[in-house]
C-alpha cells in the first residue's frame, strides 16, 4: 500500500517529455524515402531523353517508323523492335490471361485444399525462377519442342495463315511470346486467386442459392466481383513481359526484322538493348539504342496510365456515380 | 419516395392474417410443408444440431428464436443444403420439403435452390446492375424471352416491394442501393425464381429500424404465398411477424408451438427463462 502511494507520487513530479519533436523527425524522414522514387523516376528519364538526343536529331520522326537497323549504314528505326514488342507480349497475353484465370478458379473453387496448395506453391516458386533460366530452357529444350512437334502442326493444320508459314526453326517470335507466357502466368495466377479468395463467402452462397452451378457463380459473381483486382493482375503481367529481357534475348533469334509469320526470327526492344550495347562503337548507334529504351519506356508509361485510369474507372461504376 | 408511394406496392397485412395472428392456431392441423425427423449436424468432428425434429407449416411465418450460438443459423442452412458448398460440413437425418428427403443424394441441389430462397445476414447484391441482379436468377432457370424476363423483373421487384424506389434506374448497379434497398432487392431477387419456401437468416441484422420495418411488412405479405422460416435478429422482431416459433437451446429443438403461447405461455422452463430475459 504505502509502496504504490510512493510510485504515483513519483510519477506526478517527473519532467513532462515532448511528443513532437519525434513525430516531426519521422514526418521528414518519411518524406525523404518517398522523394528517393521521384528522384530516380526522374533521374531515368532525364539521362534516357539527353542520350538519345542525337538519334531523334539525326532521324526525327522516322525513327518511330522505319524499320531499318543498319549499324553500318548508320542507319537506325524502331519500328521492327516495337512491332516485336508488342506481338511477342501480345501472344503471352492471349495464352496467359485464360489459363491464368482457370487455373486460379481450379485452385480457390474446384481443387481439395492441399492439391491447391501444392499447386498454388508451385506457382509461386515458378514466379521465383530467374529469368536466365527461362531462357536457357527456351532455347535448349522448348525451341526443339516447338521445331519438332508445334511448329510443324501449326504449319500442318493452320499453314494457309500467313502467321504460320516459313520454316520451323524453334527459336522465332512465337517461342518468345510462349516462354513469355510461362512466365507471366504464375504472376496473374497468384494475384488472381487471392481476389478469387476475398470474395465474401456470402455473396458466393447467396449465388448458390438461387441454383447457379458452381461454374454460373465464378463466372458471374467471383469473377465480377474480383475484376478489379484481376484487371491489375493482368497488367502487371503485362508490363512484365513489355519489359523481359533475358528468357526473350536467348529465343527470339535477334532479327530486325519485320515478318508476318511468327515462326520467324525477329527482335524486342529489350533483347535488342541487351545485345548490342557491348557491339555499339559509334555516337549514333548509342545514341540509337538510348532512343529505343526511352521508346520502351514511354510504351510502359502509357500501358500503366491506361491501366490506372481502367482500374479507377471501374472503381467509379461500381460505386454508381456516373 | 414518400410513404404513401411506398404503400402501393407494399400489400397492407390482410385482415384476414391479423384475424390469423390474433387466434392460436393448431400447428398440427395446418398442411406441413418441410418435415424434419431426428436431424444431426456437424461442423467437422463438432456436432452443432442433435436430434431436430418440427413439422413447418405451409403458407406461414415460423420464426427460429434461440441465444446466439445454438444452431438457428445451422438448421435452415440444411433446408438448401448451401452447408454443402463447406467440405467438412456434414449433416445426417430426413428433411423432407414436400415428402421427399432433400438429403437425398439424387437430390437435384439447383431444382432445390430454387425452390428454397434465401436471405442472408448482410445483403449480397451481386456485382451488377439493379436489372441483372433480378434478371440473373430467371436466366438460370427459364428460357425466357427478353420481354419476358423484364416482366419477371418488375414483377419480382413490386413482390419486393422495391419497384416504385428503383423503376427509374434498373441500369445501375445494385451495390449503390442503401442497406435496406440492398436486402429488398435479394428478397426480390429470391422471388423471382418462384420459390415456395424462403429461408431468413436474420436478414435485418445489418439495416436501419425504418428498413426493417418495411421488410417487416413484407414479410407479412410474402406469407399469403410463401412458407418462410425466419430467424430474426430479437424476440420482439418473432414476436411482430411470426405465426410460429421454435426456441432453439445449444443445437435441441426446446419448444415448438404457436407464437402467441411460446411468448405467453411456454410449455417448457428453458424457454420461459429466455422468453423473460433470463438467460441468453
Amino acid at each position: 500500500m504505502k509502496e504504490s502511494t510512493a510510485a504515483i507520487a513519483n510519477v506526478a513530479t517527473c519532467a513532462p517529455r515532448d511528443q513532437s519533436r519525434p513525430d516531426a523527425v519521422f514526418k521528414w524522414l518519411a518524406a525523404a524515402c518517398a522523394l528517393v522514387v521521384i528522384v530516380i523516376m526522374a533521374g531515368i528519364f532525364f539521362e534516357l531523353v539527353r542520350n538519345s538526343g542525337m538519334a531523334f536529331r539525326e532521324f526525327g520522326f522516322s525513327f518511330l517508323t522505319s524499320d531499318s537497323w543498319n549499324p553500318i549504314a548508320g542507319e537506325f528505326g524502331a519500328a521492327s523492335s516495337i512491332y516485336g514488342t508488342l506481338v511477342s507480349t501480345g501472344i503471352a497475353m492471349i495464352i496467359a490471361i485464360p489459363l491464368s484465370i482457370i487455373i486460379a478458379v481450379y485452385l480457390v473453387e474446384v481443387a481439395h485444399p492441399k492439391v491447391s496448395g501444392l499447386i498454388g506453391g508451385a506457382v509461386e516458386l515458378l514466379a521465383a525462377v530467374p529469368s536466365i533460366i527461362y531462357g536457357m530452357w527456351g532455347l535448349f529444350v522448348f525451341a526443339a519442342l516447338m521445331q519438332t512437334h508445334v511448329q510443324p502442326f501449326l504449319s500442318r493444320h493452320l499453314g494457309a495463315l500467313p502467321l504460320f508459314q516459313g520454316p520451323p526453326m524453334g527459336i522465332g517470335v512465337l517461342t518468345a511470346g510462349l516462354i513469355l507466357a510461362f512466365m507471366v502466368l504464375p504472376f496473374i495466377t497468384a494475384i488472381t486467386r487471392d481476389v478469387l479468395m476475398m470474395v465474401p463467402p456470402v455473396l458466393k452462397e447467396s449465388a448458390y442459392g438461387v441454383g447457379s452451378t458452381m461454374w454460373e457463380t465464378v463466372r458471374f459473381v467471383s469473377l465480377k466481383y474480383g475484376r478489379r483486382g484481376i484487371v491489375g493482375a493482368v497488367f502487371l503481367g503485362f508490363g512484365r513481359a513489355l519489359g523481359e529481357t533475358m528468357a526473350v534475348t536467348f529465343v527470339i533469334g535477334n532479327s530486325h526484322r519485320i515478318s508476318a509469320s511468327l515462326f520467324s526470327a525477329g527482335n524486342t526492344i529489350a533483347s535488342s538493348l541487351a545485345n548490342e550495347f557491348n557491339e555499339a562503337s559509334e555516337p549514333i548507334y548509342l545514341s540509337s539504342l538510348f532512343a529505343l529504351a526511352l521508346v520502351l519506356f514511354g510504351i510502359t508509361l502509357v500501358f500503366q496510365t491506361i491501366a490506372h485510369y481502367w482500374v479507377a474507372r471501374m472503381q467509379r461504376l461500381e460505386a454508381g456515380d456516373r | 419516395m414518400t410513404a404513401t408511394e411506398e404503400r402501393v406496392f407494399v400489400k397492407p397485412p390482410s385482415e384476414v392474417a391479423k384475424q390469423r395472428r390474433g387466434e392460436i392456431e393448431d400447428a398440427s392441423r395446418l398442411p406441413v410443408k418441410v418435415k424434419i425427423r431426428s436431424l444431426n449436424f456437424y461442423y467437422g468432428g463438432q456436432q452443432a444440431l442433435f436430434n431436430n425434429s418440427i413439422d413447418i407449416p405451409a403458407f406461414r411465418v415460423t420464426a427460429i428464436i434461440g441465444p446466439s450460438g445454438c444452431g438457428k443459423s445451422t438448421h435452415i442452412r440444411v433446408y438448401n443444403r448451401i452447408f454443402e458448398i463447406y467440405r467438412s460440413h456434414r449433416a445426417e437425418g430426413i428433411v423432407e420439403i414436400d415428402g421427399k428427403n432433400v438429403l437425398s443424394p439424387v437430390t437435384d441441389l439447383l431444382k432445390l435452390r430454387k425452390k428454397v430462397g434465401m436471405i442472408f445476414q448482410r445483403p449480397t447484391p451481386f456485382p451488377m446492375s439493379i436489372y441483372d441482379n433480378i434478371a440473373y436468377g430467371i436466366k438460370l432457370h427459364y428460357r425466357a424471352s427478353r420481354g419476358e424476363i423484364a416482366d419477371r423483373v418488375e414483377d419480382a421487384l413490386k413482390r419486393g416491394a422495391l419497384w416504385g424506389e428503383v423503376k427509374d434506374k434498373l441500369s445501375e448497379p445494385a451495390t449503390a442501393l442503401s442497406g435496406g434497398q440492398q436486402q429488398r432487392l435479394c428478397i426480390a431477387r429470391a422471388i423471382a425464381v418462384e420459390p415456395e419456401l424462403i429461408l431468413m437468416d436474420e436478414p435485418c441484422s445489418a439495416i436501419d429500424p425504418v428498413a426493417t420495418s418495411k421488410i417487416e411488412d413484407l414479410i407479412e405479405t410474402l406469407r399469403d404465398s410463401y412458407t418462410v422460416v425466419l430467424v430474426p435478429h430479437n424476440m420482439q422482431q418473432a414476436a411482430r411477424v411470426s405465426d410460429f416459433t421454435a426456441f432453439f437451446y445449444k443445437g435441441h429443438i426446446v419448444e415448438f408451438g404457436p407464437t402467441k403461447k411460446i411468448f405467453t405461455n411456454p410449455d417448457n422452463k428453458q424457454t420461459e427463462d429466455y422468453i423473460t430475459g433470463r438467460f441468453g
